[in-house]
């Protein structure tokens, strides 16, 4: 109600009413340069003169908008099941048609479009099973640990959700590696759990380190109750993958504190770099025998977003819980049922993922075939990314031994830095903007990704064609050479 | 090790529904032996899908199909439009949060047309695959007197009041009133949110027209009663109208929540906040699996809808066949494909309403729209007793025996823990 007398209808929902954890969220990957950098696209489309002739969109990990071409079978099996008709095309061969018929079987009206139960397809669950069993070299894996979701986000946000608990100095805290993929900051934020930040080792190539997680866990207990450790191997920004030892170290680490350990592993086939190797946390786990294989905590998560598949599209993924008390599991079963089901096509997806082409199989060739190369150029696209960031006075790029980003250091001039902080920008972001400006490739700032103070970096995806990437990477030199130069 | 005392008692507090138990009962002998009438899906009840839209998303699925002649060439035409808008003309790739730029335009379009000219825009649309889970969010806020409260008509969906206790909002009943077929009745509104003031702060007031799962379609009237009241009481209008494409009878039609705000003048049009979802899982369509519905989101304050795009960020984007299979359900091609299976549909609730009526103890109040029947139990005293040394609703008993004996799966009425004297069968 107002002063005048005029009946003016205040909104029953404003900034100060709405869920206030839901202020808290930000997400640095879809944050204010990729409004710019949409923006810049309607411009350049309608005319505009800029000194690019498109933009690139480096920020996020997508395979598939960057040109990266989908997996046949894949496509083929999902296209009979979506319309069986096809069944009789003779164009298609008869391992994708047997594929098709059999998730088609486990769908209720044998249609991709009912709902399915909350956990999951069964027969894909079961089939999700067997492939980790493959996977970790015979280690075996119940289907009843295995949860369907909607992409691997929401596995992990799940998760997040169930774990958090307590008041004040009683409230679960979660450790996350930093530099992060910020979905991990926004649901804990909206979850308002503690965020707990240890440092992954830019000088050893982003390694974990013992110490500074035993670091920010003892700090921690002052304030909070820390409840969980998340790793994600291969990394995102990083692309570290973890050896071994390490593994086991943070194994042992957990079980020492009492941690439950989320592995968020959605790059596992994204291994470039020469001397590593995946190594899932589960297989390590139940290789160090039962005081540690019957005790520790685990949730893994994987995704149909990454890998050679690069389907992000179909919001497919799945998690394994491991040791997980029994009251506490019917807890999260009845969480996921809330949700109803993840999207089917994207667990017929998922199915394929796990249960790809046999040898001996019509379509095992060109299986074969389309995902080696796939991967191949993105070790290859890696490497070149290193090398050539590394010829930059001022960058300093570590080894992209995974996944699918860079994540360079870059020196940003005092100058820069002053005017950034003028403007209310971090210097990152301010540099990151110029960037989109004058060359029209969108990076992400390291500061949506959290990094040592006073230091800074991008992250750079190294998914766009090998020509394009060359491109690309000689504008960033271009540009950060000018950049320097500028405000020095 | 974690125990149940260390979960989240947001989620402890989460109540177990009916419908889930139910169904894990069904699951236990093989699927294919039980006939599921409980879950709203269409396809699991044997509705064949559409098969325009399942072509359509096959040669966007797989794009070799636009070089196949036997492929119709309005199929491949379609596809091809609809991967021009897909980024790397691939459907796995991520796509905005809110969806892509030209599904939701064609929602828009579908809306203005729908509702005879009332305009409707794009930035009003958001898809995701779940709107009522973002709204509920969204809501959300407070403890104890000052926590939010949604009023919510009882029967409701059976998904609602979970989302709400996952919410952590208070369920605010408002009883429909079953002899008039089930209407919203405006002092039954009022004394719900009067007795509510005080227990918590009632910010929202959900409805589904035509309901679900009673089936009844509202007049103009009864939604310009609602809308009045919804202005007058400062609550956010939150309307899920997924079966408004199967409204029968001649004396009903769907009339949409936001024409009638349109058509009621400025001082409610420019002020009343309201939100209407749609999805895929209506009843001539049935996708339900592909988890893909849209919110038009009006009279929000930019501010507030700045964070319900933030929210759909959590999930990325919706699924992108979801995507493109609403485009094609909200806009079909010229010839009634669609009008064929909504015939044999509703055919079929006539059918079901006769036979129901005819049983001893059962009596079901007129189906003028979605795809439920809403019968009312009248249970025996002995049954009744039986239930209540067992622990358990007598609908849901009820239900329970019905699947064991004659393997048939159907939801209990069980009004979210309202007086347990009245029984329905959903």
């Amino acid at each position: 109600m107002t002063e005048n007398g005029v009946m003016s209808r205040a909104k029953v929902l404003t900034i100060d009413t709405i869920n206030p954890t839901v202020k808290k969220v930000e997400y640095a990957v879809r944050g204010p340069i990729v409004q710019r950098a949409v923006e810049l696209e309607r411009e350049l489309s309608q005319g505009m003169k800029k000194p690019f002739a498109e933009v690139i969109k480096a920020n996020i990990g997508d395979a598939h908008a960057m040109g990266q071409q989908p997996i046949t079978f894949f496509r083929q099996v999902l296209a009979l099941c979506s319309y069986p008709e096809l069944l009789s095309d003779n164009t298609f061969p008869e391992d994708a048609k047997s594929r098709a018929c059999r998730i088609l079987q486990s769908c209720g009206g044998h249609s991709m479009g009912s709902y399915s139960a909350s956990q999951g397809i069964d027969s894909v669950r079961k089939d999700v099973a067997r492939y980790i069993e493959r996977r970790d070299g015979g280690v075996p894996c119940d289907p009843d640990d295995i949860y369907l979701t909607t992409g691997a986000s929401d596995g992990i946000v799940t998760m997040l959700k169930l774990l958090v608990s307590g008041e004040g100095a009683t409230r679960t805290g979660v450790m996350i590696s930093i530099p992060q993929y910020p979905l991990y900051s926004a649901a804990l934020a909206e979850l308002g759990a503690v965020q707990i930040n240890y440092y992954l080792n830019e000088d050893k190539c982003w390694s974990m380190d013992i110490p500074e997680l035993q670091r920010a866990l003892d700090e921690a207990r002052e304030y909070c109750n820390p409840r969980a450790l998340c790793i994600i191997n291969p990394g995102n920004p990083t692309g570290q993958v973890q050896s071994r030892e390490c593994i086991e170290d943070v194994i042992r680490f957990a079980a020492k504190e009492r941690l439950f350990l989320m592995a968020d592993e959605v790059y596992q086939d994204n291994v470039y770099a020469d001397g590593c190797q995946f190594h899932s946390f589960k297989k390590v786990l139940f290789e160090m025998g039962p005081e540690y294989s019957e005790t520790v905590e685990l949730a893994s998560f994987h995704s149909t977003s990454k890998c050679y598949m690069g389907e992000c599209g179909f919001r497919g993924g799945y998690m394994e819980i491991i040791n997980m008390d029994n009251e506490v599991k019917a807890q999260l079963t009845k969480l996921v049922s809330v949700r109803l089901c993840p999207p089917v096509p994207g667990q017929a997806l998922m199915d394929l993922v796990v249960n790809p082409p046999q040898p001996g199989e019509p379509s095992y060739d060109s299986f074969i075939k389309e995902r080696t190369a796939t991967l191949s150029a993105l070790a290859e696209k890696a490497k070149l990314t290193e090398q050539v960031l590394n010829t930059v006075q001022g960058i300093s790029c570590n080894p992209v031994q995974g996944a699918m980003y860079s994540f360079p250091r870059i020196t940003i001039p005092e100058k820069a830095v002053k005017e950034a902080t003028e403007q209310g920008q971090q210097p990152d972001m301010f540099y990151c903007m110029k960037m989109l400006e004058e060359t029209g490739i969108c990076l992400v700032p390291g500061s949506g990704f959290g990094q040592k103070d006073g230091t800074y970096h991008f992250r750079m995806t190294i998914l766009p064609p090998t020509d394009k990437l060359k491109i690309l990477l000689d504008k960033v030199k271009e540009f950060h050479q000018k950049f320097t130069q500028q405000y020095s | 090790m974690t125990s149940l005392q260390h979960v989240n008692p947001r989620v402890r507090g989460i109540r177990v529904s009916p419908q889930s138990v139910l169904q894990s009962l069904g699951v236990q002998k093989p699927f294919q032996e039980v006939i599921d009438l409980s879950s709203g899906d269409p396809h699991r009840a044997g509705m064949k899908p559409v098969s325009f839209i399942r072509q359509v998303l096959a040669a966007c699925l797989y794009p070799e199909l636009l070089e196949d002649e036997s492929v119709p060439l309005d199929v491949r035409l379609r596809a091809q439009r609809l991967l021009e808008d897909c980024a790397g003309g691939s459907v796995g790739s991520y796509t905005p949060s809110s969806g892509l730029l030209h599904v939701r335009q064609s929602i828009a379009e579908f809306i203005t047309r729908r509702d005879f000219g009332v305009p409707s825009y794009t930035k009003n649309i958001y898809i995701s695959s779940g709107s009522h889970r973002v709204i509920v969010k969204l809501l959300a806020s407070g403890e104890e007197e000052a926590r939010t409260g949604v009023l919510t008509p009882m029967p409701c969906p059976h998904t609602l009041p979970t989302l709400l206790d996952e919410a952590g909002v208070t369920l605010v009943p408002y009883r429909l009133i079953e002899e008039r077929g089930w209407a919203v009745d405006l002092e039954e509104l009022h004394r719900a949110v009067t007795t509510a003031r005080g227990r918590c702060q009632p910010r929202a007031i959900y409805i589904s027209n035509p309901g679900n799962p009673t089936g009844h379609v509202q007049t103009r009237e009864s939604i310009e009663e609602v809308i009045r009241f919804a202005a007058a009481e400062r609550l956010l209008l939150f309307v899920d109208e997924v079966y408004q494409d199967s409204v029968i009878g001649l004396d009903r039609e769907f009339i949409s929540y936001k024409r009638v705000l349109f058509e009621m003048g400025k001082e409610y049009a420019d002020t009343v906040e309201l939100v209407s979802s749609h999805s895929l899982s209506c009843t001539c369509i049935g996708e339900c699996g592909q988890m893909a519905g849209y919110m038009e989101i009006i009279n929000m304050d930019p501010e507030v809808t700045h964070f319900v795009d933030t929210m759909l960020c959590t999930d990325i984007s919706a699924p992108v066949t979801g995507q493109l299979a609403l485009d094609l359900m909200l806009k079909p091609p010229k010839p009634g494909d669609t009008s064929y299976d909504t015939y044999t549909q509703l055919a079929y609730i006539v059918r079901a309403l006769e036979l129901l009526n005819d049983l001893p103890g059962m009596s079901c109040q007129p189906v003028m729209g979605g795809i439920y029947v809403y019968p009312h139990l009248y249970l025996p005293s002995e049954f009744r007793e039986e239930a209540k040394t067992l622990e358990v609703e007598a609908d849901v008993l009820y239900c329970q025996k019905l699947l064991k004996e004659e393997r048939v799966l159907v939801g209990a009425g069980h009004h979210g823990g309202a007086t347990s004297s009245h029984h329905h069968l959903r």
